[in-house]
């Protein structure tokens, strides 16, 4: 539904000779996915956002929503934003503070090249209003509306046209904690039930995570790595996406062996630990172990046997209600580990902490 | 789907000329440079020419001569640098009090006096000149009759046919806008700024004189440029004030040269071009300290409950300085203006001059055809200045602030290049152009039109762009989004959000065109005479109490407009 193609996007800097905001990267929607573009500030995922609603001109590249080109660099297409079978809700909701309820999500019915009667205006908007369940609030200025009907109200004035793709840039991001978590959950069913083509852009990792099809991790203007959510959290590629989705441990060390299979050990510090190993290492790489303080294990009796043993003590341990934050030292460093809140230590106490080989993951050093 | 064609790589920067983007900032630039910038190049051209509007051009300096190696040239700079000087000096502290006592202290009735304090606004600087005479004139000034009968003095205590007389009359005008920025100023200072300091141990007197005053310097710094400038080239209280007394400053010596016979042109120039620089130093100055300011800005967008002093037992010698200024500042020249206008002639307040009010005055007036022509002058010239006005610094607005068009900044500049213009430097720069322009507009209403348009527009742009910087862009992008054009987006979500600005705008442009004076004085001739010029023929001929019926329908009517915008813009919701 839509196809990027070495998209390339060069922002003048003074007289400088560009910052590439966007760096040659491709990707693909599928019709009816929920399809994310996760990353820092600055990283270029809003840039490729408009570069896609035709609200950007990009540099170098080929963009295709529905089948149809509407940007290419090679035969200087370019379809303006306000021609192309789009929906968006921008991070401010751009509410217009002229006009009503009604007027805003009318509006796209009024303007461009489909126009529609009073009759029909009337139905799409109210049936775009119930979808959001605005209804009843047609009359109202849209500035008497609360953060969160404002967001709904955004949505639907990007529905009301029933466009072929929906983009969202950080939607969420000007909610408060307990309504944001509340869109999440009723933007994912709203996308679901409409089967709607979905791009949305976040530096959220939980929003990322829970509503999309498909993550595209991106940093410094190219895609790191695209995959579920599920991939890209367990099975990141790199120290980056590792570190920027969710916390992550961190162990330096020397590919000792490889077993095959993508199963090795890695030398550290602490001792040997045996983990997955990315493809493309050799014995010798010098890597990081990645493991999640999640997946650790704390043992306050030196266990019978077992790999991926070591013996550290308590630095810390935080109650944070949902679970108990727990810094175990290990000779030059420092672990962190989220026990359940039942377990009982207490600083200085001695503990062995257990990483399930299958959770640790060596990722090349750089 | 449409697709429109782009040019390649190699020729970026050149766009399709039916692109509107760029053809309306190029028709904007052209517009500005007609009216800014070619009456200066003729200016500039015409001081150094041997006569105006001659077959071929002749090198001279002679202007330059006449104009600053004169037995005069020392007595001029020095009475316009006092004059300026003390004028701004003056207003300052008058504008500071009045914004201190009623913003930050807990003098009693505050409130009240703030809107008391710009009313001075609807009152034309040559009526204002007048009103001062009818009060302060060593022969006849009701003040001096009044307190030389009360202490039985032999000579008048005041003369306003002086350079402090002339002082007092303009920086009394000067007064509102002092105490608007000043306002401004204290209102976005942030009190925790000064909280924090007396947590850190300071006293009250100490936090003022640590915190207060050092976060004002850089706007009290600006404001008083900005006085200083405007009084510079102020011609009201020169010309009604200075001239009858032999006091010249700059722009009298323009006027003065303007009105020999032979005019001479070459000298106008001259000096002109001098006033010119004078004031585009201070223009610049005042930029630069308003840049200087912004380090310190303590703005944050939030409506902050600026710190209260309380005065204690001084609260009521505030009181007093307050009841005071406006029952003698503000109050009394309207009233002499109101008293005057029913008088036969000129005379105090007393029973036998009670008995002979009559509305003889406003019954002349009736039939008076030139009082009528100038009136209709006036309201035409104010509204289709206002109007077109802001049409076009809406546009050039948007362009500055929305369209990331290379060049845009020229076009701000250019925009911004009218403000260093003295009004009476545009009239002389404007003489010069269309005598030697084939264009018949010389002698017309439509010359001062185009002076008004351009003295103008920077207010304009101040309106236009303030309320263009408020839009968000994806206001406009979700247009974009939901299948508008470039003109559906501008008609149906630009424009209606720039509404409060523009409509803000016009009203101030529409008020200042309908009292302006010193570019009038040279342009405005026979049929396009104006009310302001009018007034000041009249009183130069000695009709004075007519003067002062004028003087109260031109109050009136300036009333009205603003009544009826206030009425119109409130209908529509403009208003918050």
């Amino acid at each position: 539904m839509i196809e990027v193609k070495s998209l390339t996007k060069i922002f003048a800097d003074g007289d400088q000779a560009g910052v590439k905001a966007v760096n040659d990267i491709s990707f693909t929607v599928e019709e009816g996915r929920f399809y994310t573009l996760l990353g820092p500030s600055g990283c270029g995922k809003t840039t490729t956002l408009r570069c896609i609603a035709g609200l950007e001109k990009a540099d170098h590249g080929e963009i295709l929503v529905a089948g149809k080109k509407v940007y290419s660099a090679s035969d200087g297409a370019f379809v303006p934003a306000y021609r192309r079978p789009i929906g968006m809700v921008f991070q401010s909701y751009a509410i217009w503070p002229h006009l009503t309820v009604f007027e805003n999500v009318a509006f796209p019915l009024r303007v461009g090249k489909q126009r529609f009667g009073g009759a029909d205006i009337k139905k799409k908007v109210g049936h775009a209003l119930e979808q959001v369940e605005l209804s009843g609030y047609e009359e109202r200025m849209a500035t008497q509306l609360s953060g969160g009907q404002q967001q709904r109200l955004a949505l639907a004035r990007a529905l009301v046209r029933e466009p072929q793709v929906l983009l969202l840039d950080e939607p969420l991001s000007n909610l408060d904690a307990k309504l944001r978590e509340r869109m999440r959950f009723e933007l994912r069913e709203l996308q679901r039930r409409l089967r709607i083509t979905t791009l949305y852009v976040t530096h959220d990792q939980i929003e990322a995570l829970s509503m999309s099809n498909v993550i595209a991790v991106m940093n410094s203007g190219v895609i790191v790595q695209e995959g579920a959510p599920r991939e890209v959290y367990l099975q990141p590629k790199t120290k980056f996406v590792a570190n920027f989705i969710g916390s992550t441990n961190q162990m330096t060390g020397r590919v000792s062996r490889l077993d095959g299979n993508g199963i090795g050990a890695v030398t550290t510090e602490d001792g040997e630990i045996s983990c997955q190993v990315l493809d493309g290492l050799g014995v010798g790489s010098s890597v990081v172990v990645v493991i999640r303080p999640e997946s650790i294990n704390l043992l306050q009796h030196k266990p019978a046997g077992g790999a991926n043993v070591i013996e550290g003590k308590i630095g810390a341990a935080m109650f944070l209600g949902e679970y108990l934050d727990c810094a175990v030292e290990l000779g030059s460093h420092m672990l962190q580990t989220h026990q359940r809140y039942t377990l009982q230590v207490r600083r200085g106490d001695p503990v062995w902490v257990e990483l399930p080989a299958a959770e640790c993951m060596a990722l090349p050093a750089e | 789907m449409a697709t429109v064609a782009i040019p390649r790589a190699p020729s970026k920067g050149i766009t399709l000329p039916r692109d509107p983007a760029l053809l309306v900032p190029l028709a904007g630039a052209g517009i500005l440079v007609y009216l800014a910038v070619l009456p200066l190049i003729m200016l500039v051209v015409g001081s150094f020419q041997a006569e105006v509007a001659p077959r071929e051009f002749i090198y001279t300096l002679k202007n330059y001569q006449h104009a600053y190696a004169s037995e005069y040239t020392y007595s001029t700079f020095a009475n316009s640098l006092i004059f300026a000087s003390g004028s701004a000096g003056l207003g300052f502290i008058l504008g500071t009090m009045l914004a201190w006592l009623t913003e930050r202290t807990n003098t009693p009735l505050r409130g009240i006096f703030v809107p008391l304090a710009v009313v001075p606004l609807i009152l034309p600087g040559v009526l204002e000149s007048i009103a001062w005479i009818f009060l302060l004139s060593p022969k006849f000034g009701y003040l001096n009759v009044w307190l030389q009968s009360l202490f039985g003095l032999k000579a008048a205590p005041f003369n306003v046919f002086s350079l402090p007389g002339m002082i007092w009359v303009h920086s009394v005008g000067q007064v509102p806008l002092a105490f608007l920025l000043m306002v401004a100023a204290f209102k976005s200072m942030d009190p925790s700024l000064e909280e924090s300091a007396m947590m850190s141990g300071a006293g009250t007197w100490q936090t003022f004189r640590r915190v207060t005053l050092r976060l004002l310097m850089p706007t009290a710094g600006s404001v008083l440029l900005i006085l200083f400038v405007r009084t510079l080239e102020s011609f009201e209280a020169p010309a009604l004030i200075g001239i009858p007394a032999r006091i010249y400053v700059y722009t009298s010596e323009i006027y003065l040269a303007f009105n020999e016979y032979p005019p001479d042109y070459g000298r106008g120039g001259a000096l002109a071009v001098g006033l010119l620089l004078l004031s585009a130093i201070g223009v610049w100055l005042y930029t630069r300290a308003t840049k200087e300011g912004k380090k310190f800005q303590t703005v944050t967008g939030k409506a902050f409950r600026p710190r209260q002093f309380d005065l204690g037992r001084w609260r009521w010698v505030g009181f007093g300085f307050l009841t005071v200024y406006f029952l003698f500042v503000v109050l009394l020249p309207f009233l002499v203006l109101l008293w005057a206008s029913f008088l036969p002639f000129f005379a105090a307040p007393s029973w036998d001059a009670l008995q002979k009010l009559s509305l003889d005055n406003y019954r002349y007036l009736h039939g008076f055809r030139p009082f009528w022509d100038a009136m209709t002058n006036s309201i035409i010239l104010a509204t289709l200045t206002a109007t077109i006005a802001m049409v076009l610094t809406s546009l050039v607005a948007w362009i500055v602030y929305k369209s990331r068009l290379p060049g845009a900044w020229l076009l701000d500049f250019l925009a911004f290049v009218p403000i260093t213009i003295p009004g009476i430097v545009m009239g002389m720069a404007l003489i010069l152009l269309y005598v030697a322009f084939p264009v018949p507009i010389y002698g017309t209403i439509w010359v001062l039109l185009i002076a008004y348009v351009t003295r103008f527009i920077p207010y304009g742009m101040r309106a236009a762009s303030g309320s263009i910087l408020q839009i968000h862009s994806e206001l406009e992008e979700a247009a974009a989004a939901s299948g508008a054009s470039w003109w559906e987006t501008f008609l149906r979500v630009t424009l209606p959000l720039l509404r409060p600005g523009f409509a803000a705008g016009w009203i101030y442009i529409c008020i200042v065109s309908f009292r302006e004076f010193s570019t009038s004085v040279l342009l405005a001739t026979g049929e396009s005479r104006v009310l302001s010029i009018l007034l000041f023929t009249m009183f130069e001929q000695g009709q004075v109490t007519v003067v002062a019926a004028i003087g109260v329908l031109m109050i009136a009517t300036l009333l009205a407009i603003v009544g009826i915008f206030y009425k119109i813009t409130g209908r529509i919701g403009l208003q918050n």
